[in-house]
């Protein structure tokens, strides 16, 4: 047996004498030479004898909690298969070491085990369904408390909180009014001018006002405005109160006796509801100005026929049909937000996904209440 | 790798002061200051290989500043800091690399990653610097994990399932994940009960003699100076005001020195 050399730091040396066999370790036995040992050590033990093994430490120059781990757990898995192992020439301090480390058992730790893939898929299906039961619980349950919330309100007109409310609608509404504007503006634009290259076709340029009229004020200035505000306030909404509850904040307003429905949840949602309805206005006006301009543009339409056009089209029940859905998305968008957030336990990882649930549910619920709202006009007949 | 290490395998990556003493991390003349505002002005500070440094000062004083930017987390203005013989202004981002996993650092809050269990952020350095069979680096991140005093089970725990004090021996097991040479402490037994920061200080001695190492420690607990600090050493006008062992502490003629170390809380345990 010779020589084997790992690196120019650390070695082994593997004797055989008869029966005894003779370990010799060499060099800095330290974590970053750990893997090449562990593998060499097993290569060279392979070929052992029956007898006693003896490790020389007298050319350790430096070890550590890994290399006293390596030389301890070979010799616990020598011994066990009949072997008796003996270390020599220890100096002082390594045996501190080797001490300190020989109490431990780490061995003995084991893993969780991974479940088969079935298992698995069949395990998370059934947490889904669980947690959306309990969604449906804790939107219920919230919607409850806002609801006792508003009769303390109204019992007692002072813990509305206007203060905390106007500061959400500043954060909630006149910080989103340029972008949901701009927003509405092209996409009123984009629905006049593909509407207007196919009713060309047929000579139905003028009935593009209609088409982008109707569809903007009914359906597309609400849901874009409610996507817009679930992704900015939603999210925003989440992470505040999401961040809150990981450093305590929340159970200390519990402790002193506030609610969070009342401190935290009602102004907030109180301040979406009026800002939703103003948002999506503002969202109708800018898309009716945009698709004005690409008819004007694009379609020859001049604004004084456009507006005329419009007049015909629609009315101010469009329009009120469009903003009536408003306040209802602003309570969903806000009751999925807050209870999300109330949802986020210890980890930066959990407020992140959190955020990202508390947007795409809100989201899902705002087309999905849209649809609910389409089918409630089809039947009353507008 | 590991280049600097000598024939018979002591590390030479040491200066030596005047009196032979191996000097294993050394700021000279730091000045730091914060949008015109001073902070430290001139510093200069020795750490001996092997011995437990206590750092104490006033709050606000830039104990935590002068741990930043010894880490590099702090700009500075002037100065040069040298940690095991390199200048670290002067070295390259490999040899930046070997330095940082030469040291280990315990922050104040523990900073584990919370996305990540106890015995994930035991392995997170290892991962990163070294390529370890899985079982292996089981092993030794629960080796790890007792020696600090915590038990087998708090490796497959999430940082917000544990309390205070174990997140400090957690944290404490992850900066000890490479077997460092040198760990600095940013207050390890604030926040403690006073069984459980006595048991910690028993801890740091016991690695410090297990394990060699050289602890940079900034403290403001009184029984950790006495009971295990070597050498201590006081931050104030920007400055170390002094060092030395608690008896010279006492003798200091310096208002906050005497007020810290003589005061009425002092005295209670001298």
């Amino acid at each position: 047996m010779g020589r084997n050399v790992i690196d120019n730091e650390a070695s082994l040396m593997f004797l055989i004498d008869g029966q005894t066999g003779y370990l010799k370790a060499k060099g800095a036995w330290i974590v970053s030479h750990i893997a090449a040992l562990e593998s060499e050590l097993a290569i060279q033990l392979a070929q052992r004898p029956h007898g006693e093994i003896q490790v020389d430490f007298s050319q350790i120059q430096r070890l550590d909690t890994s290399g006293a781990w390596l030389l301890l757990r070979t010799r616990a898995e020598l011994e066990a298969q009949g072997h008796k192992v003996r270390f020599l020439q220890v100096k002082d301090t390594f045996q501190v070491l080797l001490d300190e480390v020989g109490r431990h058992h780490p061995e003995l730790f084991k893993r969780r085990e991974a479940k088969s893939v079935w298992l698995r898929t069949l395990e998370s299906t059934g947490e889904v369904t669980l947690e959306v039961i309990e969604d449906i619980k804790d939107l219920t349950g919230t919607l409850g408390s806002i609801a006792l919330n508003t009769a303390a309100v109204i019992a007692q007109p002072r813990r509305l909180r206007p203060i905390s409310i106007a500061v959400q609608f500043q954060k909630t509404c006149m910080g989103a009014v340029p972008i949901v504007m701009l927003m509405s503006l092209l996409i009123g634009g984009i629905i006049a001018q593909q509407g207007g290259f196919y009713l060309r076709q047929f000579g139905a340029d003028m009935f593009v006002v209609n088409l982008s009229g109707v569809l903007v004020l009914r359906e597309i200035g609400v849901i874009l405005t409610a996507i817009m505000v679930a992704g900015r306030s939603g999210s925003a909404f989440t992470a505040e109160l999401g961040s809150m509850k990981m450093r305590e904040e929340v159970d200390a307003l519990n402790v002193i006796g506030l609610r969070i429905t009342e401190v935290l949840v009602m102004p907030r949602i109180v301040a979406l509801m009026l800002a939703m309805p103003l948002l999506v206005f503002l969202s109708d006006i800018a898309a009716l100005v945009g698709a004005g301009f690409v008819c004007w543009a694009y379609l020859d339409i001049l604004p004084n026929a456009y507006f005329s056009q419009l007049q015909a089209a629609v009315t101010v029940e469009t329009l009120f049909i469009g903003i009536i859905k408003a306040p209802f998305m602003a309570l969903i968008i806000g009751l999925v937000a807050c209870v999300e957030g109330m949802k986020v336990e210890g980890s930066a990882e959990s407020l992140g996904s959190k955020t990202t649930s508390s947007v795409v549910k809100s989201i899902f619920m705002v087309i999905f209440v849209d649809g609910v709202f389409a089918m409630f006009f089809a039947a009353i007949g507008l | 790798m590991i280049a600097h290490v000598s024939k018979d395998n002591k590390p030479m990556d040491c200066i030596l002061d005047q009196s032979g003493r191996e000097v294993i991390l050394r700021a000279d003349k730091i000045s730091v200051s914060f949008s015109g505002f001073s902070v430290l002005q001139h510093l200069s500070l020795d750490l001996y290989r092997g011995e437990i440094l206590g750092f104490v000062g006033g709050s606000g004083m830039g104990k935590s500043v002068l741990m930043r930017t010894i880490l590099g987390l702090n700009r500075k203005q002037s100065g040069a800091i040298t940690v095991f013989g390199r200048q670290l202004e002067k070295i390259s981002e490999r040899e930046r690399k070997y330095v940082e996993r030469r040291w280990g650092v315990l922050f104040q809050q523990g900073a584990l990653f919370s996305s990540l269990t106890v015995r994930q952020n035991i392995q997170v350095p290892m991962r990163e610097y070294l390529k370890l069979p899985q079982k292996l680096m089981d092993e030794l991140a629960v080796l790890k994990v007792e020696m600090v005093g915590l038990p087998r089970e708090a490796a497959d725990k999430y940082p917000s399932e544990l309390s205070g004090g174990m997140i400090k021996r957690a944290a404490l097991a992850r900066s000890l994940a490479l077997d460092p040479e040198l760990v600095f402490l940013d207050e390890p037994t604030s926040g403690l009960d006073p069984i459980g920061a006595a048991e910690f200080d028993d801890l740091i001695a016991k690695l410090r003699e297990t394990l060699g190492l050289t602890v940079y420690m900034v403290t403001h607990d009184l029984d950790s100076l006495h009971s295990i600090c070597d050498r201590i050493a006081v931050l104030g006008d920007r400055r170390v005001l002094v060092d030395g062992t608690l008896e010279d502490m006492m003798a200091f003629d310096h208002p906050w020195v005497q007020n810290y170390f003589c005061g009425a809380r002092a005295l209670k345990r001298v």
